[in-house]
């Protein structure tokens, strides 16, 4: 293989060796043959500038897209969050300072927001990769028809958003809903989903998990597969059971795929915004009467789009974008603390 | 170390198919995320292409009226680009009107969102009133869309004048009155003697059924008939000092606070599935409400419905259509919303979807289509919604209406209904609510 230094090396190939005969030549950038002696000729010199400029060049694209749509709304976004902006009257940006800011940090609905951010995602988080895990464990076996298993885990995360958060508002229907029906037959009596505050969480945080934990299994099952089989056999050996198996050789070998996990999903749940608004139906973005479940990702839109003020919103997009900072912060520091420690 | 087995590789290969095939249905569910679609009225040879941008359901293209436009003038070709929810659809037009770009030729104008266009919009909107004979409008129409300097930024489509809706065969059950004129003689002149109709019903009510499909549909019903709404015609809000409020919470109090409601939310799909189950036995229903009836009760509800002149002359809803001026085709444009307003095409839009014209020289000339009468007991709705519509209040709208309308039913009221709070935590919430809406 050639390496990516040897490719970019900038020494004019030496005299000596006979052009087309130095190792990995022809498979040389763009397969291009040798340039010809003489450091001086133009054609060489152009070759040094191919050498050089067309990396870049590749990479280019990505780069100037995500400035575009990337970078410089996310700049613009800060600028709009130090003004005063309605959404009816968008060329009028009056200079307000942290204004925003400390609005937003003395607004109950902002904490209550933050609050339901964080209780959301950690009980729809945590189970789901726990289950993910194990569904993963048990298709590692080898069974009968293991894809179509694979690909039933994965149906949930192809259906779109809409469609399923659909479903689940009519399974936790308050009158007539299946949920409620089977509680009935438990003799408990009918729990208003989308109207108390446990209940409404729960009822998203399902939808979350049953979007998700298939997803989150193949990727454990794909990092499972790469386990060599003579560490499972060797345990075996001295006399492990297969939950000693999954507990001492599976998971510290997952190890690093549960951290890409973890960090995937925190990232998810802070920003968690179709479900809770579709699940709410009608003026979804308040989340409930009570704001029951109105996550960050709702509290911006419903300040930004439904009230129309979008110097707020905007101070709200960077407040979360500072907690994923944050977040991230964490999980490098747990990373860093596990390495040692291994 | 080979790692690399069979399995595996299989597996890569279904990860990338289902990567492959997510990416395929995201982008099938974001184009019905948001209900837009593009529908093309025709397949017309036209030099002219004109846009005309509506949300829900506006009855236009089911009217067959671009059709018919298009038939008469050769040279345009009509689009219709619909969102189906005006809180996604008004966000993306007020962006675009003031970018002065990516608008349709015509923007619908719901009368929620009038006052905002009025007042901050009304110099991205062409003058109609030039254009036009103002006075086959109904007067409060047209003036809810005229600019302080005498601007009219659009033109009337429908208006939303209110009757009731009630199912014949759970009032007999309920040993209540079934004829629509009696009834309405019971309720005639305050909401609040329908709230004591409902209190009879519940005495006697049929297993499984409710009075009332929700509290907040009786608010907004009562409060269309309330001269004084949320603001004055200063443009100050006056929300918590409003008369009409005051009684239109009072009279929903009563509704939530008893067990007369069936608790649902209007325009959600528990609240579809009620129409077809018989869930409520009576809604107050504008008249775009009744094709929304048909629609979801289907043949269950058929010769079981009947419609009763509301307590009040009250509207609720309707809408206008606008001409931008960042628009590239503007004297067209004119030239057909004049033609899609006219008395006799809002008359042609009624008999297909019910909407009620804002041009009362076309009540003279109304018919349903026999469909409709049929499934509402041949009840007389012309008539009724016509009477209605002529003895409207004018109301003043203003630039927060529709959020803080939003914060009165769908949070104070609904803390009341659903979470078993007391009217004065919900107005307390719904205060909360409004005073974040208006940055107070």
């Amino acid at each position: 293989m050639t390496s990516s230094k040897q490719a970019l090396a900038r020494s004019a190939p030496s005299a000596d060796a006979a052009p087309g005969s130095q190792p990995g030549a022809a498979r040389r950038a763009h397969g291009r043959g040798t340039p010809p002696p003489g450091p001086g000729s133009w054609r060489s010199r152009l070759y040094r500038w191919d050498m050089k400029a067309s990396p870049y060049a590749f990479i280019a694209p990505f780069f100037i897209f995500f400035g575009a749509f990337g970078l410089v709304p996310l700049l613009y976004t800060a600028w709009y969050s130090l003004h005063n902006v309605q959404l009816n009257n968008l060329d009028q940006q009056t200079w307000v300072g942290l204004d925003n800011y400390q609005n937003l940090l003395s607004s109950d609905f902002f904490w209550n927001a933050l609050q339901n951010t964080f209780t959301i995602g950690l009980i729809s988080t945590v189970p789901q990769l726990m289950m993910a895990i194990g569904i993963a464990h048990l298709l590692n076996y080898k069974l009968r028809g293991s894809t179509i298993w694979r690909v039933v885990m994965l149906t949930p995360y192809a259906t779109s958003v809409a469609a399923a958060t659909l479903v689940f508002v009519l399974l936790y229907s308050w009158d007539g809903g299946m949920i409620n029906w089977l509680l009935h037959f438990v003799g408990v009596d009918p729990i208003n989903w989308r109207e108390s505050t446990w209940g409404s969480q729960f009822a998203v945080s399902s939808i979350v998990i049953w979007r998700w934990t298939g997803y989150n299994a193949l990727i454990y099952l794909a990092a499972m597969q790469a386990i060599p089989a003579d560490l499972y056999e060797s345990a075996s050996l001295d006399g492990a059971g297969r939950w000693q198996q999954f507990r001492h050789v599976t998971i510290p070998m997952l190890r690093p795929t549960i951290l890409f996990t973890v960090v995937v999903s925190t990232i998810g749940a802070t920003q968690l915004f179709g479900e809770p608004l579709l699940f709410g139906g009608v003026s979804g973005s308040k989340g409930g009467s009570g704001h029951d479940y109105q996550t960050l990702g709702l509290y911006m839109y419903d300040q930004g789009w439904i009230i129309g003020n979008l110097g707020k919103a905007s101070a709200i997009a960077w407040t979360m974008f500072l907690i994923l900072l944050i977040v991230a912060a964490i999980n490098l520091l747990i990373t860093r603390r596990l390495r040692k420690s291994q | 170390m080979r790692t690399s087995t069979r399995g595996s590789r299989r597996l890569m290969a279904l990860a990338a198919v289902a990567a492959l095939t997510t990416g395929l249905l995201a982008g099938c569910a974001e184009d019905s995320d948001d209900g837009s679609s593009d529908s093309d009225g025709g397949s017309g040879g036209g030099k002219t292409t004109l846009t005309i941008g509506t949300f829900g359901v506006f009855g236009y293209k089911q009217a067959g009226l671009y059709d018919e436009y298009m038939k008469q003038n050769p040279d345009i070709t009509i689009k219709e680009n619909v969102t189906t929810r005006t809180d996604v659809y008004w966000p993306k037009t007020l962006t675009r009107l003031q970018a002065g770009a990516g608008t349709d030729d015509i923007q619908a104008i719901e009368v929620g969102n009038v006052a905002e266009a009025v007042q901050t919009q009304g110099d991205k909107f062409v003058d109609l009133g030039k254009d036009v004979d103002k006075s086959q409008w109904l007067d409060w129409k047209t003036a809810q869309a005229t600019t302080k300097d005498g601007k009219t930024i659009g033109l009337g489509t429908d208006v939303g004048p209110m009757a009731v809706c009630y199912r014949k065969d759970l009032f007999k059950k309920a040993g209540l009155e079934t004829d629509r004129v009696k009834l309405a003689e019971q309720w005639k002149g305050d909401w609040s003697k329908y709230v004591d109709v409902g209190k009879d019903y519940m005495k006697k009510a049929p297993k499984g059924t409710k009075f009332v499909d929700s509290a907040s549909s009786v608010y907004n019903a009562a409060l269309g008939g309330e001269s004084e709404r949320y603001y004055d015609k200063d443009g100050n809000v006056i929300w918590d000092k409003s008369s009409g409020v005051e009684k239109a919470w009072d009279t929903s109090m009563e509704v939530a606070t008893s067990n007369m409601s069936a608790k649902l939310k209007q325009f959600d799909k528990p609240w579809d599935q009620a129409f077809a189950n018989g869930g409520f036995a009576t809604v107050a229903c504008p008249a775009w409400m009744l094709g929304y009836i048909q629609e979801k009760s289907g043949d269950s509800g058929k010769g079981n419905w009947d419609v009763a002149a509301a307590p009040t002359a009250a509207n609720w809803g309707g809408s206008f259509i606008g001409v931008p001026t960042a628009g590239k085709h503007q004297k067209e444009a004119v030239k057909l919303a004049k033609w899609l307003t006219a008395p006799e095409q809002q008359a042609k839009v009624f008999a297909k979807q019910a909407s009620f014209p804002s041009a009362p020289s076309a009540y003279a000339s109304l018919k349903p289509q026999a469909a409709t009468t049929a499934f509402f007991s041949g009840a007389p709705i012309t008539q009724i919604f016509s009477d209605s519509a002529k003895t409207i209040p004018t109301q003043i709208f203003g630039i927060k209406d529709q959020p803080i309308n939003t914060a009165i039913s769908d949070i104070g009221i609904l803390q009341v209904e659903q979470k078993g709070k007391t009217p004065d935590q919900g107005w307390d919430a719904a205060t909360s609510e409004i005073k974040d809406v208006l940055g107070q």
